[in-house]
């Protein structure tokens, strides 16, 4: 009894860290509808800078630390407002998904940055002068120092109250949570608000990281770990509203601290498994409201049209110079022609889903990576040959998408994107965890392709045929009666439903199509690699592939071939120039971002239209 | 069957406690245009999102030709023959003119999923008549997000005549239309209307309208039916007046009973 | 002259919306612009204020050259605008709706008080602590007006004011406009409804594809059979 006690007072006190960077996170989307992939930094420099500041200053005193937990939070805050005011100021206007992209191009650069001033290594931080004790409850000892922490939500959730409803500042920004154009157009200074927002913001994550210091070590890879988190948190709670994350907060971190008894293997499972519960009973999460579509790109969409000659016969020329490819290229450069194929597969299926179907993803690696996965796993104890793994891997990958998405269509937007990723992480979890099946962090290793297909030249073939045929097939549904469907959902739910048409059964089909096609290419990268990892399923596989689709371009059919090349390409060849391939990729989507909004396609597509050799949709 | 194209009996809405809509009674005979009226909040929008499905009545029942609507869903009633237009026009923005009413008629002929053919290639002929009866025709290939406002009220018009309905719901369907481009939309409706001997439910604010071409008033406030009868009888009715239609200096006086 | 335009330009994107508009108000006139749905209207008032930052033309307001000003700094100079669609902070109380809206008084403009203004808007009076997602239409665009008031200005822009209400809350409305210009207050208003436009306008301009083709008085226009035909119809 006394032991689930101090269980329980565990779980509180990891909410009220989950808690500061939530509220960070939530209040900032609510201003500036911006996903700040980023937060999850912010909370890591926390932990960083107060770990420096901490030994800097203290020599053992209260003042010491908590003076250097208090200015680490504030230099964070510092860098918020540096990174608002440089960067995010110049893409407001963008379309929500780049902003996104940016905040994972920050990402990138400062887990390199990291590296670079601190090392490696886990870092131990000092236990907080004065609170080193525990005290014992019902003869259990519990840390004094967690006893603060407990405390420190609440009154930070009471503090947010009182600024949000009793200053004229707070009045504004839930004003501006609202419609910040209005705001602007009663007289208050915009750019002010969001800078200030954001400061908040990242000071609220710097504490949270800082305050982590005696209870845990640091570590170059707590960014993602805490905003896989806190985006749940925020999700389950509600954007926007701050009670919705602090009530979130504690049921996380309780279900942790619980969890961890009951499921030592799949907590992070347990913690997804309540999120999807919690989102289908109440699709805006406990305390929020029904939000606005995410819009891949500004405004609407241009009509679909059919390849003009001029298109058809750069399609052939294409076809053509890829089938010439195997008598100039070596066999370095036909693998990775390949899996820029697979990629291209990829970006593409995933492109039908968030552009056609209007279906934001989080998650697609999922369905990659269960494809990989499904093709492995009958090599591996079915000892099937190549060809029956390769209609495997894609059942695999079409059954997930066909459970995963029937909860996922009754959601839209931010939530059904977050929906997605709690399902790749479950995915995740349980491939990692179930190493007596999957092999674990270890993979499953010797997948190799079929002797008649196991030279390069052979498997590009091979993955030319699969991969142009997918994305042929691709195209295909989004000119038929299907694709319209989906695109009807996406343009305007109120009228494909006054129309007679099913959204969430139209959607559903769509979203298992599109995991269909992601999982052939999974399926040959398992072949292509000879072997599968966890990594297929990761975040970082997922983000990938939303970097494709929007480098290229959402709103054009074209756009994700187009992102899907460019951005393999560029991966493979800044990876072999520098180590520092993360602040490269980094600086590269940023100012993609800010220099090509509409993608690669879309910008190609828009200097065409303006200088007359496209017919003007106006 | 029942002769009525529609028969509402005792149609209620609670909100928490409060009653948007109490004990609202009335019929709507084939090719008959009823007009809903009242004060902003009194209840219309809700009548209306009860009669197409949207939202579940607390009470009461809606009848069309005989048939139970209540607690079917929006799509069921649209394949029933209930065509809809909305106060804020909802078109899809990345498809053409055409495409949207081929995309109704692909509904309606239950091919929505399929994935081989093309779709901009199904039903252009059906789709292009309707565009010709709205007077949409020309701008047949212009993509619906750069339409003026009255076109796409046109567009929205063909649309919801694409499953030959019996029964049009139109929710102000002439808002945001210069004065012009109204008495025209609602003198194609009533044309179209009498043609095909389809029953029309509208609400609008522009009593030029109203009076013009509804057959039948019904005054809406508080929930409550409060006046109902032929455009003359209701716009004379003193009660109206005070909670609704003022003193008249906001419509055209002119004009008088109408299409009755 | 309290407002004045010059040779205004303004495009969406790569589209055109207006051509040299041109138009004036002044302290205690209720200006209106008359045009049909898409005519360029809303874009006209979103380019005075400076919603519409791709615009080009001399635009003076109080004496200001206000068109390379941004938006906020253009309103708390005292220009209020008043959109369409009337953009109510839901989430917030009444009260809390007008506070988002307060400036400081200015000389040479009337001052409101939220007093005041619960006294030329009687019906919201009774509704201070209520959310603004509860409110009628009607209530909905007195209290989009009383927000703008709030900020004490000199002149105050009405996108179609009457649209989408009950006739009697129109002549409500009608009232109070009057009220504001007796104030002392410039009121430019964009319309539809030539009843109302004429119920309270000194001035009209009509606005057509992005051109005003008539300036004159009400009574002119009244009176110009041929204008009317041509550019309203009605």
């Amino acid at each position: 009894m006394s032991f689930l006690f101090i269980q329980f007072l565990n779980g509180l006190a990891s909410a009220s860290s989950l808690f500061l960077v939530a509220s960070g996170l939530s209040i900032i989307f609510g201003v500036s509808r911006i996903v700040n992939f980023a937060h999850g930094s912010f909370y890591m420099l926390g932990a960083y800078m107060a770990f420096t500041l901490v030994h800097k200053l203290s020599g053992g005193t209260i003042f010491g630390f908590w003076g250097g937990v208090v200015l680490a939070a504030a230099a964070v805050a510092v860098v918020g407002a540096l990174v608002e005011m440089i960067l995010l100021r110049r893409i407001y206007q963008a379309p929500e998904l780049l902003q996104l992209l940016a905040t994972f191009g920050l990402v990138l650069i400062v887990q390199d940055l990291v590296l670079t001033i601190w090392g490696p290594e886990d870092l131990l931080g000092p236990r907080a002068p004065g609170l080193r004790g525990a005290i014992d409850i019902f003869g259990q000892s519990f840390p004094q120092y967690d006893f603060v922490l407990i405390i420190l939500g609440p009154v930070v959730l009471g503090l947010l109250w009182l600024l949000f409803h009793r200053t004229r500042w707070g009045t504004l920004i839930r004003a501006a949570t609202q419609d910040r154009e209005m705001v602007a157009a009663l007289g208050v200074n915009q750019s002010w608000l969001f800078t200030s927002v954001f400061t908040l913001g990242a000071f609220l994550a710097g504490l949270g990281g800082a305050v982590q210091l005696p209870r845990e070590a640091v570590n170059h890879v707590m960014d993602l770990q805490i905003i896989t988190e806190a985006f749940v948190i925020v999700v389950i709670g509600g954007l926007g509203s701050v009670l919705g994350a602090f009530l979130a907060a504690v049921i996380i971190g309780e279900l942790n601290a619980f969890g961890i008894l009951i499921f030592p293997q799949l907590t992070l499972v347990l913690t997804f498994l309540v999120m999807a519960v919690i989102l289908v009973v109440r699709p805006w999460g406990l305390l929020g409201k029904p939000e606005g579509v995410v819009r891949g790109g500004a405004g609407a969409e241009r009509p679909i049209k059919p390849l003009s000659p001029t298109g058809r016969n750069a399609t052939v020329a294409l076809l053509v110079a890829l089938l010439a490819l195997p008598m100039i290229s070596g066999n370095y450069g036909l693998s990775v022609a390949s899996e820029v194929l697979i990629y291209t597969l990829f970006a593409a299926s995933l492109h039908f889903m968030m552009g056609t179907g209007g279906m934001v993803s989080f998650g697609h690696a999922a369905y990659f990576g269960l494809g990989s996965y499904g093709a492995a796993l009958t090599v591996k104890y079915f000892g099937v040959p190549m060809l029956a793994a390769l209609v495997a891997g894609p059942a695999v990958a079409g059954i997930a998408a066909l459970v995963f998405g029937w909860f996922c269509v009754r959601l839209s937007g931010v939530y059904l994107a977050m929906l997605t990723l709690a399902f790749a992480q479950i995915a995740y979890a349980v491939v990692f965890q179930w190493s007596s099946f999957t092999g674990g962090d270890n993979g499953l290793i010797g997948i190799w392709p079929a002797p008649w297909a196991a030279s390069p030249t052979a498997f590009y073939y091979l993955s030319l045929l699969l991969c142009g045929g997918g994305i042929v097939a691709v195209r295909r549904i989004t000119f038929a009666p299907f694709g319209y469907t989906l695109r009807a959902c996406r343009d305007s739910a109120l009228r494909a439903d006054s129309i007679g048409i099913d959204l969430a059964r139209h959607r559903w089909y769509g979203f298992t199509l599109a995991g269909f096609f992601a999982g052939i290419a999974g399926s040959l990268y398992a072949f292509l690699k000879g072997s599968v990892f966890p990594d297929t399923i990761s975040i970082a596989t997922s983000v990938d592939a939303l970097v494709m689709v929007l480098l290229g371009g959402v709103q054009t059919l074209a756009g994700p071939i187009v992102g899907a090349a460019t951005y393999k390409i560029l991966h493979v060849s800044i990876s072999s120039y520098t180590d520092q391939w993360r602040t490269a990729l980094g600086v590269i989507i940023i100012v993609l971002v800010v220099a090509f909004p509409m993608g690669i396609v879309g910008f190609i597509q828009n200097r065409l239209l303006r200088s007359g050799r496209v017919e003007d949709a106006a | 069957m029942s002769a009525n194209t529609l028969s509402v009996r005792g149609l209620c809405k609670n909100y928490g406690g409060v009653a948007a809509v109490s004990g609202v009674d009335f019929d709507l005979a084939p090719g008959e245009i009823l007009a809903l009226i009242g004060p902003n909040g009194a209840g219309k929008s809700t009548c209306f999102n009860m009669l197409n499905g949207q939202f579940p009545p607390s009470a009461g029942s809606i009848k069309m030709f005989g048939e139970e609507l209540v607690g079917k869903k929006p799509r069921q009633i649209w394949r029933m023959g209930v065509g809809r237009t909305f106060q804020i026009t909802a078109t899809f923005g990345s498809m053409t003119v055409l495409e949207n009413v081929q995309m109704a008629l692909i509904s309606f002929h239950d091919r929505l999923r399929a994935l081989w053919p093309f779709a901009g290639g199904l039903y252009q002929e059906q789709a292009f008549q309707l565009l010709e009866l709205v007077g949409m025709a020309t701008q047949a290939g212009r993509p619906c997000s750069v339409l003026a406002y009255g076109d796409l009220k046109r567009v929205e018009l063909a649309v919801a005549l694409a499953n030959s309905p019996k029964l049009l719901l139109m929710d102000e369907p002439t808002a945001g239309m210069a004065p012009k481009e109204r008495i025209e939309l609602m003198q194609l409706t009533a044309d179209i209307v009498k043609q095909r001997g389809i029953s029309v439910l509208f609400t609008e604010h522009d009593m030029d309208v109203v009076f013009t071409h509804a057959n039948r008033i019904m005054v809406l406030s508080r929930g409550r039916v409060v006046a109902e009868g032929k455009p003359k009888e209701v716009r004379e009715n003193p009660e109206v007046q005070a909670t609704y239609l003022g003193t008249g200096a906001v419509y055209d006086h002119s004009k008088d009973t109408g299409a009755a | 002259m309290k407002l004045e335009a010059h040779n205004l330009n303004a495009f969406y994107g790569r589209a055109q919306i207006l051509f040299d508009v041109g138009l004036k108000a002044d302290t205690g006139e209720v200006v209106a612009l008359i045009g049909r749905n898409g005519a360029g209207k809303s874009t006209t008032f979103k380019s005075l204020v400076g919603l519409v930052t791709a615009r080009t033309g001399q635009l003076v307001f109080n004496g200001t050259d206000i068109s390379g000003l941004p938006v906020h700094d253009i309103v708390r100079l005292g220009l209020g605008y008043v959109p369409e669609d009337r953009r109510i902070f839901t989430d917030l109380t009444v009260e809390e709706n007008l506070d988002v809206g307060t400036q400081p008084a200015r000389a040479g403009a009337p001052s409101w008080t939220k007093e005041r203004l619960f006294e030329l808007f009687p019906n919201l009076a009774g509704m201070r602590n209520r959310g603004a997602g509860r409110m009628s239409g009607g209530e909905q665009q007195m209290l989009t007006i009383a927000r703008s008031l709030m900020g004490n200005p000199s002149l105050i822009m009405l996108d179609e004011p009457s649209e989408g209400l009950a006739p009697k809350i129109v002549e409500d409305m009608a009232n109070a406009i009057l009220t504001m210009k007796d104030q002392g207050l410039a009121v430019l208003i964009s319309e539809q409804n030539l009843h109302f436009a004429k119920m309270i306008s000194d001035r009209a301009y009509i606005i057509e594809k992005g051109r005003i083709c008539f300036d004159g008085t009400m009574a002119e226009l009244s009176n110009n059979d041929e204008v009317r035909n041509t550019y309203l119809a009605v």
